[in-house]
């Protein structure tokens, strides 16, 4: 069985967030890229099944500009077989996105497609659904415990109730929750190793992929500054403050 | 178990401008050498802060193009300002030395530089690995240094492996280049080891603060360079701030005081603070937003507390060594240039014997001969140092003499309670009962706020990597005599001291670590009154995540 494995750049979590002056968008001159944190541990969930000797081939994808090589050597290095990126200079969003893969999926047969359930990013856990929908395949989201046997998964999945297991048949979709695994730290000679490891580069654009009905993006903007608090001196100022800006 | 290895020719601790400078200077001499260049931050210039002003020269014989595409941050420098501060309010305009001249310096972020020269260098062929620490040295049969050992990663704090356990690899190499920058840990234990700082003065130090702000449209001049003296410093600590205007409206400010001051109490971060809100330098501020800010201790020795820079199998470049220009408050070029004469001199002999002479014959030594006395200078305070400084330079540094350092940890005077806090004006100031405190009012607030802007980031769950020796000390003889120090100069807030309620009701002193913050500037290493705090490096990939210092 080959897995795919959708592995978005993304600004790095431990980077503050900064908005252009002019609004146009955040800062990502001279900020620190990584992999999206839930794509690592789809990576690493897709890893073990290799290891388990359930999957024979895992193959990571990301849609990025150009420069995104380093990116996809790291995912190669932490231990996929082998690489896809799908260059197109624009961010996509998911519609886009899930089409894109779709295309992938044609063209590679996985049995298997693991995705993290949100890119932090942009936060909008849209791609593995819509994926699942476009392929017409059984969806597994916001998976925490992953078994594969034969040609059925029982996924474990985070749902607001508690805990919900399901049994999807295979090829299907999944989506990572933060639960699942504990991704790997990458060692120096698998570095060395990724080198030699096969990207293979697509134009978005020659994909063939409907742009329609995109979300337009008008402006960004920080959230608003705080107001300086006041010292009071007792409850009573308290009360009086609050009720003269008719909170109480 | 065996510990997996790799092997090259030569392995660069550090990718700082010396580490980078002799990697790719290596490649262009020889491209078939194999070099590796491991960094501990996440990413190549993350733990980077400099000022910085640059003098272009050495750029310009690495790489002779690099006007052709110059790093993110590249302002042309345009007027130089040396201001001294009298108090909060006033200024007075003084001559600018001749060293501090900046024309046709370039302002930079030396953070967005190292980031723009490692491309550069790995399509040269040198492997740069960042998220890599070098714990320690590894040694040959013999006692050379034959490489160094990447720290383990997934230990817990109690020592125990985590389920992600990943023992670090030994990098074995010909040479061993440290390129660590100021107060490597590597280099701190090789020294010693090697005994290369026996027929030198001690090192000295201080610590610089910096932060860079984005502000409205139209306030900045790109290109204008300020310096300046005196307040919020006493006149008997060695310092001064500086504020570079770069381009999109950014700026660059950062303060700068020597780690042989004297006051127990003195807080730079504090001071540091206080310094944005002279009535000269709030206006610029007041409206703009912080992008990035941190801390990073810089190396004030020169020639006289130069160690030998040579050890069996290993050598010292860069602020490693220590070849910053302290009067030209600048160190990048001698760093670009100590990094490419060490490439040069292992193209020849493909060892490192030898370096340490011809560092000392080259214009590197030179430049820092011909200054080697200002710095020291001040020893006897702000006045006396200005006009030694004078001398000094008209003289070209033709003096008969060569003053003295001392070491920054023995410089501490002891707490007097009836002389202190109240006479020292400013920094020292915590309410405002006391003279020369100042009402804050732009970010951060405290030092905690001030480590989010420089969004480091470790484990909780990892060995302590701030090694205090004996604890004991801090609480039965550093309150005492110190007043504990290292809760004041730390700019992140890693030590406190918390009382805990014993058993029987009374309560005890204990030295708290909150080893998370730490940004490391290696200040606690070097200050510390007792040599109690040894640094080491924490998980490779940990530590602040600067954005353009």
């Amino acid at each position: 069985m080959k897995i795919l494995v959708a592995y978005k750049r993304v600004v790095d979590y431990n980077v503050r967030i900064q908005v252009k002056p002019d609004g146009s968008g955040v800062v990502t001159d001279g900020v620190k890229l990584s992999p999206n944190p839930f794509d690592d541990i789809a990576l690493e969930e897709a890893l073990r099944l290799r290891e388990k000797g359930i999957a024979e081939e895992v193959i990571i994808a990301t849609i990025a500009p150009a420069d995104a090589q380093a990116h996809l050597r790291n995912g190669l290095a932490m231990g996929a077989n082998r690489a896809i990126h799908v260059v197109t200079p624009d961010a996509v969003q998911p519609l886009v996105a899930a089409r894109a893969l779709l295309k992938l999926i044609e063209k590679e047969q996985p049995g298997l497609v693991i995705l993290g359930k949100q890119a932090i990013d942009d936060d909008c856990s849209q791609t593995g659904q819509m994926l699942a929908a476009l392929w017409d395949r059984p969806q597994a989201t916001f998976a925490s415990k992953l078994e594969v046997s034969g040609d059925k998964a029982t996924v474990t999945r985070e749902v607001d109730a508690g805990l919900e297991t399901i049994e999807v048949d295979l090829p299907a979709v999944v989506t990572t929750d933060l639960r699942l695994n504990e991704p790997r730290f990458i060692k120096l000679p698998d570095i060395m190793k990724a080198k030699a490891k096969k990207i293979d580069t697509i134009e978005l654009a020659s994909l063939g992929i409907e742009h329609a009905g995109e979300i337009k993006t008008t402006h960004y903007a920080p959230p608003a500054k705080r107001s300086r608090g006041v010292m009071v001196k007792d409850v009573a100022e308290l009360v009086g403050l609050l009720k003269q800006k008719g909170l109480v | 178990m065996q510990r997996e290895t790799m092997e090259y020719d030569v392995v660069v601790v550090g990718a700082g401008p010396s580490g980078l400078a002799f990697a790719i200077r290596l490649k262009q001499l020889e491209p078939d050498t194999r070099v590796c260049v491991i960094e501990k931050a996440s990413t190549v210039g993350a733990h980077i802060l400099s000022g910085a002003v640059i003098e272009p020269a050495p750029l310009d014989a690495l790489l002779p193009q690099w006007r052709d595409s110059p790093p993110p941050i590249c302002v042309p420098a345009a007027h130089d300002e040396f201001l001294l501060l009298r108090d909060a309010r006033r200024a007075t305009r003084l001559p600018t030395p001749p060293q501090m001249h900046n024309a046709g310096n370039f302002i930079v972020s030396l953070g967005a530089l190292c980031a723009w020269l490692a491309p550069q260098a790995e399509a040269l062929g040198v492997d740069v690995f960042p998220g890599f620490a070098a714990a320690d040295a590894v040694f040959d049969d013999n006692g050379a240094v034959a490489g160094v050992r990447i720290g383990d990663m997934g230990v817990a704090k109690d020592g125990s492996h985590k389920p992600g356990y990943t023992q670090g690899i030994d990098i074995l190499a010909k040479l061993t280049v440290l390129a660590e920058g100021c107060r490597g840990s590597v280099s701190k234990t090789l020294i010693a080891k090697f005994g290369l700082d026996k027929d030198c003065d001690p090192q000295t130090y201080g610590i610089g603060l910096k932060e860079l702000w984005q502000l409205p449209p139209g306030r900045v001049r790109a290109g204008h360079i300020t310096h300046t003296v005196g307040w919020p410093l006493d006149h008997q600590t060695y310092g001064g701030s500086f504020i570079y205007q770069l381009d999109k409206d950014r700026i660059a400010i950062g303060l700068v005081a020597g780690l042989d001051y004297s006051d127990p109490l003195f807080r730079p971060w504090e001071a540091f603070q206080q310094l944005k809100h002279h009535a000269r330098i709030q206006p610029l501020l007041e409206g703009g937003s912080i992008i990035s800010a941190g801390a990073r201790a810089l190396i004030e020795g020169g020639i006289q507390s130069l160690p030998k820079l040579e050890m069996p199998g290993a050598i010292l470049i860069g602020d490693a060594a220590g070849l910053m220009n302290v009067p030209k408050i600048k160190g990048t070029h001698q760093a670009i240039r100590s990094g490419m004469l060490a490439a040069e001199h292992y193209a020849e002999r493909h060892a490192g014997t030898g370096f340490d002479a011809r560092l000392r014959a080259s214009n590197i030594a030179k430049e820092l001969r011909k200054v080697r006395n200002i710095r020291p200078g001040f020893h006897g305070g702000l006045w006396r140092g200005l006009a030694n400084a004078a001398w000094e330079t008209v003289t070209v540094g033709r003096s008969p003499w060569t003053l003295k350092n001392h070491a920054d940890w023995s410089s501490l005077d002891k707490l007097d309670p009836p002389a202190t806090k109240a006479n020292r004006p400013g920094p020292n100031a915590t309410s405002p009962r006391e003279p020369g405190w100042i009402e804050r009012t732009l970010p951060p607030r405290d030092r905690l706020a001030g480590v989010y802007f420089a969004a480091t980031e470790h484990d909780e769950d990892q060995p302590v990597h701030l090694h205090v020796l004996d604890t004991d000390i801090c609480v039965d003889r550093c309150t005492i005599e110190y007043g504990n120090p290292c809760t004041r100069y730390c700019p992140a807030s890693v030590y406190e001291m918390v009382e805990d309620l014993q058993e029987d009701g009374s309560k005890a002193l204990r030295l708290q670590i909150n080893s998370a913050n730490c940004v490391h500037c290696k200040t606690c290493d070097i200050k510390d009154p007792y040599e109690n705090i040894t640094w080491v490096t924490p998980e490779g990939g940990s530590g602040p995540n600067y954005q353009n210092l």
